[in-house]
């Protein structure tokens, strides 16, 4: 983004206040032009015809530095790229790094559809949503076009998910882009031997491109430049990902190059990155350890840059750590870190019901949330106020104390001997050492629960109700 | 009609034209082109030539196409030959005109950050016999320039990571506890065990028994176990407490007197504890002084700055611990803490100029760690957690470790090892496999 202030993106905005937005002000609208939590096109007036300038050019002005490009059609599409810093503390990063996972056209069919439905189906829960994987990269392994076009057939008709075509023989790809070109496949990739007529395959189908250059940066700019000038701008940068030792030192160097280089506005390198973790396979021996460094390639990797990776492991050891990493970097920093301190009802609770107590951190109050209504356990969840910090660090830094959790039953005008039948409180298991201090400052009777919410609906099923003393 | 035709002669025929393009020219009948050298023939005669030979090559292989010939596999056969001056594919010769015949020059260019120009504070860990103590080596951490393992400035020390011993048994995931079933009952063991067997850089002594809820273990009792640990191995330890803010400052006193002049790192002087006294037994036994605060850049400078100026700790005897939050239950707000604290650093704040340690272990806190499988039958399977478990914890530590983290507390042999191997690997001593990534594509994997 080449502006940083509200007030330069006001000044091409209507001024007139006019709430189409939602905003009350043009001047509150511009400032989420700039944080880009709006969108330009929010703005209705400036789509008439004789904002058409401003318009434009408050376009050019509000474009993230780093090129956005999109792979896939429908709703799995993704986006990658539009990042506009280098740290996300500064603003965020967008766009979530899209994961791939391999296929090759010499596997047997039902092993190719079997795997694929994996790559599609796989979903871990993870406060009220759930993380999934993006997109399935076919590798033309046989050398045979028609195989190759096949095996893509076969995926398209498997899943929905945007698809990578890989291969670096251009009646490959062409083969397999007459099979997809619907889909608006990423090609895989143009490089110093063949860009010509992977160019041309790009133009012609009008479809993103990866453009490869192992460790040779120049010879990146010079393909990236090229094919700008040829007429296309839907580039994804792979500047090789080295598996091992100074080599993948070389790799990181050039990832944050490319990076640091887009963001500071030297506008011909700054598209999306690619990074290849499956490469730890080529100098790992068993599955274990190859996916194992495959996921540590893939953290680094989302971490410093990366917007779109291919691996290849697809054991859920694997493919947990790498959609946490990916939500960990691109989760909005902006985002509070804490929920309302107050008594929460999940479900439909009555005065049986239990009343369990926990911490407002964010984290925590939704984890144990989405586990109680997944289970469908009625019950009062009590986000007691600790500063938005966990129970357990909580407990030992003194923001969860006994003292604590009979400010927040008061503040909250929760009344435990009315508004429950049993006047008991359960408290998190590790919190287990305020116990006695909860009773004598509440006196209630006080429970305690599982270390692990996870552990909640069988923990109820034993010990709720409670047995009369 | 069947005529010889040699590239000399038609050179000889149009050397007085200057010729740049052949027009209403067809070439009929056999073809017999004798191409030889390429000497002395005309380049924009030759261009003219090789755009009508061609031209008939277009129309040939169209009518293969017709007769049902794999003309594009053959054409593409050839290209991949990669024979020099090969001809260009039918498509490209169409567009000939509108097209890039080279790739267009660049060079890549980026600067190095200019305002990183505040050193981090090098802090040692451990004394050997010529400086007071008994440990055979020591360790330095901190004196970055730029943040971990960038190209903008060396980075002047690796990474370390020193491993946990409890001094009583406690709770462990299984993976974990698994590999320390043989010395969970004697610290000393324990600690040998993780330096001889695991590769510890560092052993951390967590005196948790002394807890009043726990144990109330007495802070004497407690400093026999840090002798004893001492005894047992030579590297520079760590000292933790129970985490009771009554009972540590006692504790870590008493065992700050016990180790006088190893130089070990007591953990932790924080804002909700009588930081003045443990600040001071450092000082007085000549320690560093772990700062731990809570994810909160703000407090941790104020916990530094009250250590140098109202307890005098020396600037080369402070370590920061930010806190670690596992993946997945916000290591997103650990990370960024830990980037912030250190680019600030950098940048010239010199009340955050310290190295950085990570309480890494805290990743076994979360259940994809440690959980047989996962709670949530909407869930996709979660696999065996024995696998689960070590790789949680190198994520934890590896993203941390991109943030500027210098230190890391663990547990699992397995996460030691490869987030040594990782981290070194990005430190640049860890050589490269000989490995051609240049086909990966085609790779059986």
């Amino acid at each position: 983004m080449k502006i940083n202030s509200p007030l330069e993106a006001y000044r091409y905005l209507p001024g007139t206040n006019c709430g189409e937005c939602g905003e009350q002000t043009c001047m509150a609208f511009a400032a989420h032009l700039i944080d880009r939590s709006k969108k330009l096109t929010d703005c209705t007036p400036m789509l008439e015809q004789k904002f058409s300038k401003k318009l434009k050019d408050l376009q050019a002005l509000l474009a993230p530095e780093i090129r956005e490009v999109e792979i896939g059609v429908g709703e799995k599409a993704v986006k990658i790229g539009g990042d506009d810093v280098l740290y996300r503390h500064r603003l965020t990063f967008f766009d979530p790094t899209a994961l791939a996972y391999d296929v090759w056209d010499t596997m047997p069919e039902n092993e190719l559809v079997e795997r694929v439905k994996k790559i599609h189906d796989f979903k871990k829960f993870y406060v009220g949503n759930f993380l999934t994987l993006d997109m399935v990269a076919v590798r033309c392994v046989s050398k045979d076009p028609k195989k190759f076009a096949d095996t893509v057939k076969k995926v398209i008709g498997t899943t929905d998910l945007p698809l990578i075509l890989c291969s670096f023989d251009p009646e490959v790809l062409k083969a397999g882009l007459e099979v997809a070109k619907d889909k608006n496949p990423l090609l895989y990739a143009a490089n110093k031997d063949n860009w010509q007529q992977v160019a041309d395959l790009a133009l012609e189908y009008n479809v993103p491109v990866t453009l490869f250059s192992p460790d040779d940066l120049d010879t990146l700019k010079s393909l990236a430049v090229t094919f700008a000038k040829m007429g296309t701008e839907k580039l994804v940068l792979d500047p090789g990902t080295f598996p091992s030792g100074k080599d993948l030192k070389k790799t990181f160097t050039n990832f944050l190059k490319i990076r640091r280089a887009g963001v500071e506005g030297d506008r011909d390198i700054a598209y999306p990155i690619m990074a290849v973790p499956l490469t730890a396979w080529m100098v790992q021996d068993d599955a274990v350890s190859a996916s194992y460094w495959e996921t540590v390639i893939a953290s680094i990797f989302t971490i410093k840059y990366g917007d779109v990776m291919i691996m290849h492991s697809i054991e859920p050891y694997a493919l947990l750590p790498q959609l946490h990493i990916r939500d960990t970097i691109y989760t909005d920093p902006r985002k509070p870190v804490s929920v309302q301190p107050a008594m929460y009802k999940v479900g439909t609770p009555d005065k049986d019901s239990p009343v369990l107590v926990t911490t407002n951190f964010a984290l925590t109050y939704y984890t144990v949330e989405s586990d109680l209504a997944s289970s469908k356990v009625n019950c009062f969840l009590w986000a007691i106020d600790t500063d938005g910090i966990g129970v357990e660090a909580a407990v030992a830094g003194g923001q969860l104390t006994a003292a604590k959790i009979k400010k927040g039953i008061e503040d909250s005008g929760f009344d435990l001997k009315n508004d429950t039948t049993h006047n008991t409180i359960v408290l998190p298991g590790l919190a287990a050492r305020l116990q006695g201090d909860v009773e004598d400052e509440t006196g209630a009777r006080v429970m305690v629960g599982p270390a692990d919410s996870g552990r909640l609906p069988g923990w109820m099923e034993k010990n709720w109700p409670p047995k009369a003393k | 009609m069947t005529k010889k035709t040699k590239l000399t002669d038609i050179t000889q025929l149009f050397k007085d034209f200057d010729i740049e393009a052949l027009e209403g020219v067809s070439i009929e009948g056999d073809i017999e082109l004798n191409i030889t050298g390429g000497g002395g023939l005309n380049p924009a005669l030759a261009y003219a030539l090789g755009q009508e030979i061609s031209h008939i090559s277009l129309h040939m292989a169209n009518i293969g196409r017709i007769l049902g010939y794999p003309v594009d596999q053959l054409l593409a056969q050839s290209l991949g030959m990669g024979v020099a001056g090969a001809p260009s594919p039918v498509g490209e010769m169409v567009a000939a005109k509108t097209k890039i015949q080279e790739l267009l020059a660049a060079k890549f260019e980026v600067a190095s950050v200019k305002n990183w120009t505040n050193p981090i504070q090098e802090v040692t860990l451990g004394a050997t016999s010529g400086d007071g103590g008994s440990r055979k080596s020591t360790i330095t951490l901190g004196g970055e320039n730029a943040l971990p393992y960038y190209f903008d400035a060396e980075m002047p020390h690796r990474n370390y990571i020193t491993m946990d011993v409890f001094d009583m048994p406690i709770g462990m995931a299984k993976a974990v506890k698994s590999n320390y079933d043989d010395v969970i009952n004697d610290p000393a063991e324990w600690a040998k065990k993780v330096v001889r067997d695991f590769n510890a850089d560092m052993v951390t002594i967590h005196l948790i028994s002394t807890d009043p809820l726990i144990k109330d273990t007495s802070a004497r009792d407690a400093a026999k176990v840090v002798e004893d640990v001492l005894q047992a191995v030579d590297v520079p330890i760590v000292i933790g407490g129970s985490g009771n803010p009554q009972k540590d400052p006692e504790v870590l006193e008493k065992a700050a007197e016990a180790a006088a002049g190893e130089r070990v790192l007591l953990a932790s002087a924080s804002l909700n504890l009588d930081y003045e006294r443990i600040a001071k037994a450092a000082i007085n036994n000549g320690h560093v002084v772990l700062s731990w605060t809570q994810l909160e850049i703000n407090a941790q400078k104020e916990l530094n700055r009250k250590l140098m100026k109202q307890c005098n700790v020396p600037r080369d005897s402070i370590i920061m611990d930010p806190t670690t939050a596992a993946l997945g239950y916000g290591l997103d707000y650990a990370y960024s803490n830990m980037e912030r604290i250190r680019l600030a650093g950098l940048m010239g704040d010199d009340e955050l100029t310290f190295p950085m340690s990570s309480g890494t272990t805290n990743a076994w806190g979360a259940r994809e760690a440690w959980m047989v499988s996962s709670p949530l039958a909407q869930d996709s399977e979660w696999g065996p957690r024995e696998y689960r478990g070590p790789i949680w914890e190198i994520v934890t530590g590896l993203a941390l470790s991109l943030a500027g983290n210098d230190m890391f507390m663990m547990m699992h042999p397995t996460s030691v090892q490869v987030l040594k191997e990782i981290t070194q690997t990005l430190y640049g001593s860890i050589e490269s496999e000989a490995v051609d990534i240049s086909n990966w594509v085609g790779a059986e994997v």
